[in-house]
């Protein structure tokens, strides 16, 4: 570490480094932000009651997660996610297509999931309430107003960065407008489309966290709010780690199939 | 230079321009890329366009595939006006546009794949021009695990493959290596011969244009406009072997000249 040709090696702009070297930085990392934890709780810097200790919360894990209704909260929670996810996706994906194809489709599109994409989606939750009460419609219909329009912009978006030379290659072998579209367009842009689907699932368990902190009865946002009552810090701490976990759980799996999936596809990690 | 070629007829000159402008529309000011142009090309010849950047050859030829319109003029296919893209005209972009997403063989097989050919002629064809551009090998890659050069091969290959009247070529070998785009040309010239395809070559590489073709139009920039059309059909090479260097000199200084003026 001390020769400076060392250093010089591993500082290098956008460069690669050993992958052992790239672990190395993220564990160091975790362990890092978890000794100073601990050692704030054992030096009782601060209350334990504001935050407690890492073995308090890892007990508080174990213990929660050997009953059977903190895994109902989890399943609810994902089954929201989910639902929500799949209603935006499903509606927004062709939707982003057509408005990154036909200039028309994009003007009835985009314009107005521009204007709406800035109405804060928490803000639609006491008319969402109203409309359709506090069940499991408002809480996916929340996801669903938070994600899609981000969605149907960033698939837009997705499907004009598709390399224009591979529309002109396939009208040169004879392509027509639809079969260009199917045959072209769509299975260029899927990749892309592929991280633009896991950063909107990202921002559907933020959604998720909040439809469930302010209505509901049952799920993970539901029993921090809960634990919030009590003052259970550490069950708080809990369902802030546990929702963290299944959204890299749930992204890592979206990396992992996307290279299934696409393995032309080149580069992206 | 180019009495000889007089005798064939309009109607069955595979491509025929006749006083092409194009003018391009900005919000400030029209700008004449191509500045009433003619020139023709007849059915199995090799012609080269060459010229600096800016003269509006790519936009030509971009024309001539349909993929851009003409301001005023004409300009025809075997006769017919051009109103848009047709499998009668396959194209070789300088970018690489093989579809990422499909193996080389389907690549090859994208424009037999539109034409709902059954399985096995699909076969027939995508082995025939995998074999022509040497690529038997590399019939399952994806693009990403090709270089350069076999990309341009399969470009070649998927274009022929779908038997067009007419082969456009927009300086295909223009990002290649020296050796890569000397082995490119020799393969060309080869597969020119064999096919007996109509080719028009753009490119600013005067040597390359020389060794190419039969013919060579010669343009000027700013705006796009016909400098001189030469006959280069002389014998000059022996399959890749310079036989006549005093004449291809003169040629090649004669086209420098030009394009210094």
């Amino acid at each position: 570490m001390k020769s400076p040709g060392q250093l010089s090696k591993i500082f290098k702009i956008r460069e690669d480094i050993p992958s052992k070297w790239y672990w190395a930085g993220a564990i160091v990392t975790f362990v890092l932000i978890l000794l100073i934890w601990d050692l704030v709780c054992r030096l009782s810097l601060i209350q334990s009651i504001f935050l407690p200790s890492p073995e308090f919360v890892f007990t508080t894990f174990i213990q929660l997660i050997s009953t059977g209704s903190y895994w109902n909260d989890i399943g609810i929670s994902i089954y929201r996610v989910f639902m929500g996810f799949l209603l935006a996706a499903v509606i927004g994906v062709p939707l982003g297509i057509l408005a990154g194809t036909f200039k028309l489709s994009d003007s009835i599109i985009i314009p107005l999931s521009e204007f709406i994409r800035y109405m804060p989606a928490p803000a639609f939750i006491p008319l969402v309430m109203v409309w359709a009460g506090i069940g499991e419609t408002a809480k996916i219909l929340i996801i669903f107003i938070g994600s899609f329009f981000q969605l149907v912009i960033m698939v837009a978006d997705d499907t004009r960065a598709v390399n224009k030379d591979l529309i002109y290659a396939a009208y040169t072998l004879g392509a027509k407008r639809w079969n260009t579209l199917i045959k072209v367009i769509v299975p260029a842009l899927m990749p892309r489309l592929f991280i633009t689907l896991r950063l909107i699932m990202g921002w559907a368990w933020t959604y998720l966290v909040v439809a469930e902190l302010v209505a509901a009865d049952s799920g993970l946002g539901y029993s921090i709010m809960k634990a919030q009552r009590f003052m259970n810090t550490n069950i708080i701490f809990v369902g802030i780690l546990v929702i963290g976990l299944l959204g890299l759980i749930i992204d890592r799996l979206f990396v992992l199939l996307g290279r299934v999936l696409f393995p032309w596809s080149g580069g992206d990690r | 230079m180019a009495a000889e070629v007089e005798s064939i007829t309009e109607a069955q000159r595979a491509i025929d321009v006749v006083h092409l402008t194009k003018i391009y529309h900005t919000t400030k000011k029209e700008i004449k890329a191509i500045d009433d142009v003619s020139l023709h090309v007849d059915p199995h010849e090799f012609v080269s366009i060459v010229g600096p950047s800016g003269c509006g050859k790519s936009t030509l030829l971009k024309i001539l595939a349909g993929l851009d319109e003409l301001t005023e003029g004409e300009a025809k296919i075997f006769g017919e006006g051009i109103t848009g893209p047709g499998e009668d005209r396959g194209m070789v972009f300088q970018a690489y546009t093989l579809f990422p997403w499909l193996s080389v063989r389907k690549n090859i097989e994208f424009g037999p794949r539109l034409k709902k050919m059954p399985v096995k002629q699909k076969r027939e064809i995508s082995d025939y021009f995998l074999k022509m551009v040497n690529l038997e090998n590399f019939a399952n890659a994806y693009p990403k695990e090709l270089s350069g050069g076999m990309k341009q091969r399969v470009a070649i290959a998927r274009a022929l493959a779908n038997n067009p009247k007419v082969l456009l070529m927009d300086e295909p070998f223009g990002a290649l290596d020296a050796q890569t785009r000397s082995d490119m040309q020799q393969l060309l010239l080869q597969i020119w011969k064999r096919e007996k395809t109509t080719i028009v070559f753009i490119t600013h590489d005067i040597e390359e244009a020389i060794f190419l073709s039969q013919r060579i139009y010669i343009m000027h920039s700013h705006p796009g406009r016909l400098a001189d059309e030469l006959n280069a059909d002389l014998g000059l090479f022996d399959g890749s072997e310079l036989v006549k260097p005093a004449e291809f000199l003169k040629l090649k200084d004669y086209i420098v000249s030009l394009l210094k003026k």
